[in-house]
């Protein structure tokens, strides 16, 4: 197996959660100049320097697929650095409600629950959804992931459900009320927003945590 | 605050990017990936690439350009053209597409939006609707009829449905986004379709985009602020160079439109 001795000491590894944004976010990092792998092989995933979890569709697909791969209790027990994109985020929550509900009895999908929040249908008050498109961040802490990051800088977001402001909210955005932009909680960051596709600003992102 | 898009749009075939006058006479305008890389570079906040060729004559056509698209450019950019299936979908949202658009297969499967958002999620699910204003129907008062096969001129033909009530059904089965080209306008360049996008506007909950009939920075004014869009599309404008990304972004920021400056 020379394949698996080569991805086992990889520093950078895109979790495979089965989700359709993976080559997107590969290619983003390799933009930068980096490496990456994409693996749903939990050695892999447990030796990486850093782990990007991505993520499009619904949490219950979502999470579906990272059960079914065995990586629940993999993904809550990482120690390095965790960076979360779009459901990647939502993911690190303790719930969601995207995807429940539709042909079954379940009403709220349990996510990972790295970050205790818990995502819900974003209120957008009048305005329409899905959010989609770019807007700006309304306040940004200091996180290392953020450095260089302004308020007032644009961001690409696709989403109809959202973290709720918290203590783990590390940037916010406002769309008809205001939400988390970004969550962190320990070893652990989701941006709402889609780094990948967002332009300059979001290959800083990328790169300020895959050099930090 | 949320900002209105530009949209550039590149009609694909044969993998080279082409330009017809509605919809039809396509002259090939360049190769796509750097045309991508420039408009990605320039500004723009979103790209659309159809693949004109592929609804219309129903074979298997070669998509690895999305690959290559995705490696070079970090916005958002949809496909369309040829999407009939679920498999079809994953295919091009795994080469790193971000959305899917689909037309013609939704006019003759609409179930296929449901199930697509389902998947994926509503939010990559685009539809796109081809709608003109027939003067002769509605007896004689005129009514915007949806039509499909647009990509080949000699197939193209009206569907049963009326514009707004496909607007309204393509919603209830789950499309995230629509995309309303108004074919009467498009390739002329005397300015986006203000009225049919008004009486859209009213029932279209979702983002909505403005497409066919761009031909100078004014259009874009007066489409954002007549019509309140998300997005506004165009093809021809930016590739023969008639306005410059900057220009039209700079202008849209003077007349109080929200936009996003590169």
């Amino acid at each position: 197996m020379t394949t698996d001795q080569v991805t086992q000491t990889a520093d950078f590894v895109i979790v495979d959660t089965g989700c359709a944004n993976l080559s997107s976010v590969k290619f983003a990092v390799e933009r930068l100049g980096y490496s990456i792998v994409i693996s749903d092989d939990i050695k892999v995933i447990k030796n990486a320097k850093k782990v990007i979890l991505p993520g499009v569709g619904t949490a219950r697909h979502a999470m579906e697929n990272i059960k079914s791969r065995g990586l629940v209790a993999t993904l809550q027990q990482l120690t390095q650095p965790v960076l979360g994109f779009c459901l990647g985020m939502q993911l690190m929550a303790r719930s969601s409600v995207e995807g429940a509900n539709s042909n079954s009895d379940e009403q709220i999908i349990e996510c990972l629950g790295v970050i205790p929040t818990d995502v819900r249908p974003h209120d957008a008050k009048s305005l329409r959804l899905p959010h989609m498109g770019w807007n700006t961040l309304s306040q940004v802490e200091n996180h290392p992931v953020f450095n260089g990051i302004n308020v007032e800088d644009y961001f690409y977001f696709v989403h109809s459900f959202a973290a709720p402001v918290s203590e783990y909210t590390v940037a916010r955005c406002q769309y008809g009320s205001e939400f988390s932009a970004a969550i962190a909680k320990d070893n652990f960051i989701g941006c709402q927003f889609h780094p990948e596709r967002s332009s300059d600003l979001g290959s800083k992102i990328i790169k300020n945590f895959l050099e930090m | 605050m949320l900002a209105k898009r530009i949209i550039p749009c590149l009609d694909v075939r044969d993998g080279k990017v082409v330009k017809g006058v509605q919809f039809r006479n396509h002259e090939i305008i360049g190769d796509i990936v750097p045309l991508a890389q420039k408009y990605a570079q320039a500004g723009a906040d979103e790209l659309v690439f159809y693949d004109i060729t592929a609804s219309s004559d129903n074979r298997v056509v070669d998509k690895s350009w999305v690959s290559r698209i995705a490696q070079v450019i970090d916005i958002p950019f949809c496909v369309a053209g040829g999407i009939k299936s679920e498999e079809d979908a994953r295919q091009i949202l795994m080469m790193g597409a971000d959305k899917i658009s689909i037309n013609s297969p939704a006019l003759r499967d609409p179930e296929l939006i449901s199930r697509l958002a389902d998947v994926f999620g509503q939010q990559c699910i685009v539809v796109g609707i081809d709608s003109y204003f027939n003067q002769d129907a509605n007896n004689g008062q005129g009514e915007y009829q949806v039509y499909q096969f647009t990509g080949d001129e000699t197939r193209t033909q009206k569907t049963k449905w009326r514009t707004l009530d496909w607007i309204q059904e393509v919603q209830k089965l789950g499309a995230g986004e629509i995309v309303l080209n108004c074919m009467n306008q498009d390739g002329v360049r005397q300015g986006y379709d203000i009225e049919q996008l008004s009486q859209v506007r009213e029932k279209c909950n979702v983002p909505l985009i403005a497409s066919g009939g761009a031909g100078d920075i004014s259009h874009f004014v007066d489409v954002f602020q007549q019509t309140d869009v998300d997005g506004a599309l165009a093809a021809s404008v930016f590739h023969k160079g008639i306005i410059a990304m900057s220009e039209l972004k700079q202008t849209l920021k003077n007349e109080k439109v929200e936009i996003r400056l590169c």
